[in-house]
């Protein structure tokens, strides 16, 4: 659905923000794009509805190269390609109402169809109450929520989101997750989402792409991606999110044991332990999930008993490093 | 009291007033339906901007940079054989507001622009990435988002007015202004003179006042 080829950007003379990508997105993926500041996130998600156009290389949306749209053209493809933004982008001197009618009244719906269409939207983004206020008045989460419907209101294929929770407490951060899964999944909706944090990846991005410095260092599959990654970058970004201390004092063997599905779910240090002899300690240890899997990541240390036998049952398990 | 205010002839101030405030009036009127769009014009050519254009933008830029450089009582002058074709004399009321014009409309241009330019970045984008139209950009978003910000250039305005309206009287535009020179200080009389500066600082405050309010009912931020 979309395809950039050998994409570069330039801003000036001097500071290139991509240094040729190649990407290919699926429709109806929920796609993660991860990078630190400055890795040219947001120059990336701007040239899929055009608010950037490439110096070189070509953007293709169902096909079509970006750049070669006319100016009607690009209004059109922009009413299939929603986005929401970090500030949120809302209107503020206007109502939650006519902030959500905004696309609409562009498009040039009715007065008639513009009754019908808001308060169905306010309704699905749990704003129902809200229409009559001004985005000054709502809380962070909830203005996010009057920028998704605003996105929503042109039925658009597409959804873009630039660092969409980076302004929201982690709590707030997983509720609008939740629901851009939930379109995803209700609407089919591709969502593009660019983010700095590993936890927003993790919670909903089927595939992921690490940017650093304008290049796509690793692209693949989330799970992959977490609980195998390649590239140092993206070494560095998983290390930052798990907060690894390494505890000072054991002088035995240690072991990273990953474990992904049902094996989370299975009593498996324990069985080991009794059938080896070998005890566990827990040095350093992370359960949590991914996407629609669950995955866990001990630091063990290994203390007596038959210690090769029990890396070798771990090994059945998942996998050992 | 009336021995010190036995030189003002209060028909004579009420005049006075009344002339200010039609000069103030017309010529406020008209530099904001002729700044507004100026602004606008110098926002959208900026760098960055849906209109883009250096040469444009720059040309704009210069032409309101010399009006603004050139004091306004040289303005005044300058201004007087255009004046006459445009309003058929250079006197009164009327004479006043082609300068009048002239010299404040560059001036709320800019302020005008400075607003724009303070409109959120992300909504501009946001706006931009429905599909908007420039035209969709200018009067859905950046004049809305502005108002509270155009309200305040024209309050600023305004009073710069009132300052232009005085300096105008020394041409022979009637006003407060020509009262305090004629009378006040020309012909030594303190108590016109005192009259004068009261009501005009009045005139100030109550612009100034009356400014804020509506700054602050249309502020939603």
């Amino acid at each position: 659905m979309i395809r950039l080829e050998g994409v570069h950007k330039a801003f000036g003379d001097t500071h290139a923000a991509l240094a040729g990508v190649d990407l290919e997105i699926g429709r109806g993926e929920v796609f993660g794009i991860i990078g630190r500041s400055g890795a040219g996130k947001s120059t990336l998600v701007r040239l899929l509805n055009g608010l950037e156009r490439p110096s070189s290389g070509r953007v293709l949306i169902d096909g079509t190269d970006v750049a070669t749209l006319s100016a009607d053209g690009l209004r059109a493809l922009r009413s299939r390609v929603g986005m929401i933004f970090q500030n949120f982008g809302l209107l503020w001197s206007r109502t939650v109402f006519d902030n959500v009618a905004l696309p609409l009244r562009i498009g040039g719906a009715s007065r008639a169809e513009i009754a019908a269409k808001v308060p169905a939207l306010l309704e699905r983004v749990g704003l129902s109450e809200h229409g009559a206020k001004y985005p000054a008045q709502l809380s962070g989460g909830q203005k996010q929520r009057v920028g998704i419907a605003r996105a929503l209101a042109t039925n658009p294929e597409i959804l873009l989101c630039d660092e969409a929770t980076s302004a929201l407490d982690p709590e707030t951060t997983r509720n609008i997750l939740d629901l851009l899964a939930d379109l995803n999944r209700e609407l089919g909706l591709t969502i593009v989402l660019i983010t700095h944090e590993m936890e927003v990846v993790r919670q909903v991005c089927d595939r992921v792409v690490v940017l650093h410095a304008g290049r796509a260092v690793e692209t693949g599959d989330v799970a992959d991606v977490f609980l195998h990654p390649r590239a140092s970058e993206t070494q560095a970004l998983i290390a930052e999110a798990d907060e690894h201390v390494d505890p000072i004092g054991f002088d035995g063997p240690v072991v990273r044991l990953t474990l992904h599905g049902k094996a989370v779910l299975d009593p498996v240090l324990t069985r080991i332990a009794r059938d080896t002899g070998t005890d566990f300690i827990i040095l350093d240890g992370r359960i949590g999930r991914l996407k629609n899997t669950s995955f866990g990541r001990l630091t063990l240390g290994l203390v007596g008993g038959d210690t090769e036998r029990a890396i070798a049952a771990l090994r059945l398990e998942g996998e050992v490093e | 009291m009336s021995g010190f205010f036995s030189n003002v002839d209060w028909s004579e101030i009420l005049q006075a007033c009344l002339d200010t405030l039609a000069m103030l009036g017309g010529s406020l009127l008209l530099t904001v339906l002729l700044g507004l769009p100026l602004g606008v014009l110098l926002f959208l050519t900026g760098k960055g901007q849906p209109w883009e254009n250096r040469w444009g933008n720059g040309a704009l830029a210069l032409l309101v940079n010399l009006v603004r450089s050139m004091p306004f009582i040289i303005l005044l002058i300058v201004m007087i054989p255009l004046t006459i074709v445009l309003v058929g004399t250079s006197l009164g009321v009327a004479g006043a507001i082609p300068p009048l014009v002239v010299g404040a409309a560059p001036f709320f241009a800019r302020l005008v622009e400075t607003a724009l330019r303070e409109v959120d970045r992300n909504t501009v984008e946001a706006v931009q990435a429905m599909g908007a139209t420039t035209r969709d950009l200018v009067f859905r978003a950046l004049l809305p988002e502005a108002l509270p910000g155009i309200l305040a250039a024209t309050t600023v305005t305004a009073i710069t007015l009132i300052s232009f309206t005085a300096m105008a009287g020394a041409v022979g535009a009637g006003g407060l202004g020509d009262l305090a020179i004629r009378f006040g200080y020309q012909r030594f009389q303190t108590d016109v003179m005192l009259v004068t500066v009261v009501l005009l600082l009045a005139l100030v405050q109550l612009l100034q006042v009356a400014g804020d309010r509506l700054v602050r009912h249309f502020t939603r931020k």
